[in-house]
């Protein structure tokens, strides 16, 4: 069996039939991370006890237990999410050395479907950065060409997933975060509908945005896992209590009168030559295979990116304010604890412990939630974020899928958008408007740009309706260039 | 620009020591950051609620909690583990009380 093109299920099978074990399985990705991560920085650790978590697997199957639907599966993991017994530092020098108690939901479903967890994925400080270069670990790169970027903030996540280190990734999406480094890294990503993933043990960075969710190497994985992960959990109540659809068995490449849409407002000519070309060829496919073509307008969306960052930062500050070097992490040297200032206890160990970009953000929320303010800035943008929900919800009365491409330009080269924040903040143009609506978003791998980059189209749903954009993926995906393709690292 | 002695004000309601090198720099960034906000201020928003979640859970419905059951988490040791510093089963911080 290829291992580098197999998919879950049939890792799965051949694991529980006994062809190969699932220690076997993460014995062959921990020899690729050794070879490979060194040339690519996605992973911020290597869990050690891999294999012997393998072993229970195997030892489980030989007894005759069902182990679930992901035997033998290796999983690499966003640093966001809590890893019982493993590192979790959101790539952060403040969370330096925190080793969390518990698993995080998605992590411990992930686990009991048999899946092998084989270690921490790098990311942007805080999931905060489009570009994985905020990381205190060290910017991570993309594997199609090491002078480019993977994206943000899930950039290890991607890049791992791309490079095939790993079988599957777990990545989170505040604004773009799944769905942007999918894209420059060529690997299908999914958001799903804010309540869809339980939170309980994700780092929070703001929480009425965040969601988690696969990045993998086909659409039949990604709905594979999406059920897995899917569904409530009585530690986090934002989850909702619907009914999770059996997405894998119900894929149907079938589009035939699906109605698409395309919003006016994304089609100002923002975008490089490159990913329009992209985007019209994915487009003329959708009509080969019979979808019906539907206009709309999402004045809003407009503003959606403004918006993003105000809630974003506003919520991000108040979240962030739990680091205060007293229960775990990096605290700053103190030579004597008890001639120490309470408050300056705390501004020491933040100043020192954060990045300069989570600081902007804390810096820029605390202003807009600030007395005087909040309702010129804070306030404004919740009311004006119900507007936006509001439109979706009748744009979504006349097509069933949003498509639209996932960013103005493929992977940009490190270091080049780093110096100008706004610049890189009005990268996210596309994707942010998803989380602000709690939406479901998907980005799958279509072409390659002039510079033999990955690049993908964006694919939107009605709050619940994963099935939708799944299904139009799957089409998408038998037609891709990209598909199957595996980057040459050297 | 917004001047140093907000930023210095807003630095302190966000317990983060910063240099006035900093002050200068964020200054600068969050006027620019700003005023790219300013679009959203001329939309007409009367009487509009603010939404705070995409989801507007009931969380005074009562289905919306676990039975109120006690259940056993984690001891005081695991949650002590991670303490940069601790004294017994207590976490070590600088004077509270002067």
């Amino acid at each position: 069996m290829d291992l580098l093109t197999a998919s879950f299920q049939d890792v799965s099978s051949a694991v529980k039939n006994k062809k190969i074990s699932a220690a076997e399985v993460t014995q062959f990705f921990l020899n690729r991370i050794d070879r490979l991560n060194p040339q690519l920085n996605a992973f911020t650790h290597v869990n050690i006890n891999a294999v012997a978590d393998a072993e229970l697997v195997d030892a489980e199957i030989a007894s005759g237990k069902n182990t679930g639907p992901l035997s033998g599966v290796v999983f690499g993991i966003k640093d966001m999410l809590c890893t019982k017994g493993m590192p979790s530092t959101a790539g952060s020098k403040i969370l330096q050395g925190f080793i969390p108690p518990y698993d995080a939901t998605v992590v411990a479903r992930l686990k009991k479907a048999g899946a092998i967890i084989i270690g921490k994925l790098n990311q942007d400080e805080f999931a905060m950065g489009s570009s994985n270069e905020t990381s205190f670990y060290g910017n991570c790169k993309n594997p199609w060409n090491t002078d480019f970027v993977p994206g943000g903030s899930s950039g290890g996540s991607a890049a791992a997933q791309a490079s095939r280190l790993t079988m599957g990734t777990i990545g989170t999406d505040t604004g773009g975060s799944i769905r942007q480094p999918s894209n420059f890294c060529g690997i299908v990503g999914i958001k799903p509908t804010y309540g869809r993933v339980s939170r309980y043990g994700i780092i929070s960075y703001a929480s009425s945005l965040d969601q988690a969710g696969p990045m993998v190497s086909s659409v039949t994985d990604a709905a594979k896992s999406l059920e897995i992960i899917c569904g409530h959990d009585e530690n986090d109540s934002t989850t909702v209590k619907n009914s999770v659809e059996e997405f894998s068995k119900n894929l149907n490449p079938n589009i035939k009168g699906l109605k698409i849409g395309l919003i006016k407002e994304f089609m100002l000519g923002q975008s490089d030559p490159d990913v329009e070309k992209v985007f019209t060829s994915a487009f003329n496919e959708l009509k080969k295979m019979g979808a019906e073509i539907v206009e709309l307008s999402i004045p809003l969306i407009e503003f959606a990116v403004p918006m993003y960052y105000l809630i974003s930062a506003s919520e991000a500050s108040s979240n962030l304010a739990r680091y205060d070097g007293v229960k775990y992490g990096f605290r700053s040297e103190f030579k004597d604890l008890s001639s120490v200032n309470l408050e300056d206890f705390y501004a020491e160990t933040r100043g020192e412990g954060f990045g300069a970009e989570v600081k902007r953000r804390i810096m820029l929320g605390t202003y807009c939630l600030s007395s005087g303010y909040f309702d010129a800035y804070y306030n404004k943008a919740c009311q004006v974020r119900r507007l936006l929900k509001n439109q979706y919800t009748e744009a979504f009365k006349k097509c069933d899928v949003i498509f639209s491409p996932v960013t103005t330009t493929p992977a940009f080269k490190i270091g080049e958008k780093s110096t100008d924040p706004l610049k890189m903040y009005l990268n996210d143009i596309f994707t942010t408007s998803t989380n602000l609506a709690g939406l479901g978003g998907m980005s799958v791998p279509f072409g390659m740009s002039s510079e033999n980059l990955p690049i993908g189209v964006q694919l939107t749903c009605a709050p619940y309706q994963e099935q939708k954009i799944l299904n139009v993926a799957y089409a998408l995906e038998k037609v891709s260039l990209v598909q199957g393709k595996v980057p040459r690292v050297y | 620009m917004i001047d140093e002695k907000k930023i210095m004000h807003i630095a302190k309601l966000a317990r983060l020591k910063i240099s006035t090198d900093e002050a200068a720099h964020y200054g600068d960034q969050l006027a620019k950051v700003l005023s790219h906000f300013d679009q959203i201020s001329k939309i007409d928003t009367t009487n509009v609620e603010p939404l705070v979640s995409p989801l507007e859970i009931d969380f005074f419905n009562d289905d919306s909690f676990r039975k109120d059951i006690d259940q056993s988490f984690f001891t005081a040791e695991e949650m002590l583990e991670n303490a940069p510093d601790k004294m017994g089963n207590l976490f070590k911080v600088p004077p509270v009380v002067g």
